[in-house]
């Protein structure tokens, strides 16, 4: 292992570029590291290279990523690309490979970016080839240009909105949107209005999008329910009901979305404290208001610690990033906390939209708990119903629940099950979510090949007497 | 379907092969957008039930989008297209065993 930086960032999103380069800017010794070709996390994917076309559709939100990433290239922070991590130790060591090649570092503090993924949307059909995310199909937008013909939008949120706007806008309007939240949901979320009036400006972006999406002539449905995606291998229709009717769309293209939760591979592997978060359903790891979890080695910065957006996320990272420097003795504490102050300041104003947005879009139950039938284990294709039978059987949480049945065993290691059996087991031996908790996840994070593994440096062995 | 976005026009191109049949595509794309754009849907048949699947998250979390490359299992999202790479279905290794 070489010389140990000071600050290791995991993740080149909006919070991990900030936290780099504030920690470069305090004269640390940065080391990035990011899974996808260039900087700009999945907000900002691709940005750097974006086209004239692209940057058209993609809009001007999009376009502010452009200057983080230009900044990053301007200096001194050590940017790895196309890193994929695969362990993270408690002592802050790293390992990860790139082109099949591993490699171990070691850092002083480690922040964690590595962001969040959708809601595991389980409904009956969800995986069916043409049944991706909606952010997916953002991702091919942004990193391809392309976009589907014939997309039906399905789900809540705000990103269901801006998606349906930039098909519109690329020349691909989708044949409809159909929405899960209710009007009830709508009212109750009202008692989070005044302060959401702090975040205005977001509010009425809004408003634009959904009047941009029906000036185009997309059909919006609300209340939906029963929600189905049809067809033999591929996508070929979509049934729900709406308005007190049943309606059926035909489709190639179903994009799902009930927002995103943070990815806690990482901090659950190294046994960060965890908490479940009823408002938006689901685990974050616990952290102060600097992002520093369970253990003084670690800090969190952005999604992965509680869902903000990408201005929250840019915050959090400079946030995160004095405090690191601080601890590791390069600023003394007064200077962090004086240049936090403001920061800190304005992500609360950043944040006030939160509560409102996650009161009128929730994940509906049979989302949350989806019917018997219903894969919920992407991978090893093991239903809601299985969970209720081990359940049933005297099974009280998620590890457990592998040894009954492989959910979470599979190639994704549980990223798109977790929450769902944590749900349902929860609900099923009426348990608080905390007390069923989650998968523990263990290293190596992702597939990683005898080869790669066999490529690291073995340390040297302490001679031993004889 | 997917189709370019309006006033995305390509310019240069690779081609690989795809179950050996040659596929365009635009340099940087991963192998996932560039199969989508040439309109395959269907990447694998899971080894559980044999069921079809195409890609799902295309930010590397959800491996719904496996291929071989190479002789090697490979998420499609996360591998960028090369001029001449050889890609195909992941075979099906457990389809005749009875359990």
């Amino acid at each position: 292992m070489n010389d140990p930086f000071d600050i290791i960032v995991i993740g080149a999103g909006p919070a991990g570029i900030s936290a780099a380069l504030e920690a470069d800017h305090h004269g640390a010794t940065v080391c990035l590291l990011d899974e996808q070709a260039s900087a700009g996390g999945q907000i900002y994917r691709n940005v750097s290279q974006s086209t004239s076309a692209r940057t058209k559709v993609l809009g001007p939100d999009y376009l502010e990523g452009g200057k983080m990433v230009r900044d990053l290239e301007q200096s001194g922070v050590v940017h790895r690309t196309g890193v994929t991590v695969w362990k993270v130790g408690q002592d802050g060591s790293v390992a990860y490979s790139k082109e099949e090649t591993a490699a171990q570092i070691k850092g002083r503090h480690i922040i964690i970016a590595n962001g969040a993924t959708e809601r595991p949307t389980p409904l009956p059909g969800w995986t069916k080839a043409g049944a991706m995310t909606v952010g997916a199909a953002q991702i091919l937008m942004k990193s391809a240009g392309i976009v589907p013909t014939d997309a039906v939008l399905i789900g809540s949120g705000p990103l269901l909105y801006l998606v349906a706007q930039q098909l519109v806008s690329a020349g691909a309007p989708p044949k409809a949107v159909i929405e899960t939240q209710t009007k009830k949901d709508l009212l109750g979320a009202t008692r989070h209005l005044v302060p959401a009036l702090k975040g205005w400006k977001q509010l009425a972006k809004g408003l634009q999008l959904i009047a941009a999406i029906r000036m185009a002539g997309v059909p919006r449905f609300t209340a939906a329910t029963n929600i189905a995606i049809h067809g033999e291998d591929k996508v070929d229709r979509v049934s729900f009901d709406a308005n007190g009717k049943s309606h059926s769309i035909q489709t190639t293209s179903a994009l799902l979305h009930q927002g995103v939760v943070p990815n806690t591979q990482i901090t659950r592997s190294i046994g960060l404290k965890h908490v479940y978060n009823a408002q938006q359903h689901c685990f974050h790891p616990v952290t102060d208001a600097f992002g520093q979890s369970s253990n003084s080695v670690f800090s969190i910065a952005g999604d992965g610690a509680g869902i903000g957006g990408a201005k929250v996320a840019a915050l959090s990272g400079k946030i995160s990033a004095l405090n690191a420097v601080c601890q590791i003795g390069i600023i003394p504490r007064g200077i962090c906390e004086t240049r936090a102050a403001p920061l800190l300041k304005k992500r609360s104003s950043e944040l006030a939209i939160r509560p409102f947005l996650d009161a009128a879009y929730p994940p509906p139950t049979d989302v949350l708990r989806p019917a018997d039938d219903t894969i919920i284990c992407r991978c090893e294709e093991v239903t809601a119903g299985d969970i209720r039978r081990f359940a049933s059987l005297g099974c009280k949480g998620p590890n457990q629940a592998k040894s009954f049945g492989r959910p979470g065993m599979g190639p994704c290691q549980g990223r798109y099950c977790g929450l769902t059996v944590t749900q349902i087991l929860a609900h099923e031996t009426n348990q608080s979510h905390d007390a069923v908790g989650a998968y523990r996840i263990r290293a190596p994070l992702k597939p990683i090949t005898l080869k790669e593994l066999a490529s690291l440096e073995t340390p040297k062995e302490p001679e031993t007497a004889t | 379907m997917f189709k370019l976005m309006e006033g995305e026009d390509v310019q240069d191109s690779v081609t690989f092969l795809f179950e050996n049949q040659p596929v365009s595509a635009t340099p940087g794309m991963s192998v996932a957008a560039a199969l989508l754009a040439a309109d395959v849907s269907i990447f694998r048949q899971t080894p559980v039930s044999q069921s079809a699947r195409g890609p799902f998250c295309m930010m590397g979390a959800c491996y719904d989008c496996l291929v071989f490359v190479d002789g090697m299992n490979v998420q499609a999202c996360m591998t960028k297209v090369r001029d001449g790479m050889k890609v195909s279905r992941v075979p099906i290794i457990n389809k005749d065993i009875e359990t």
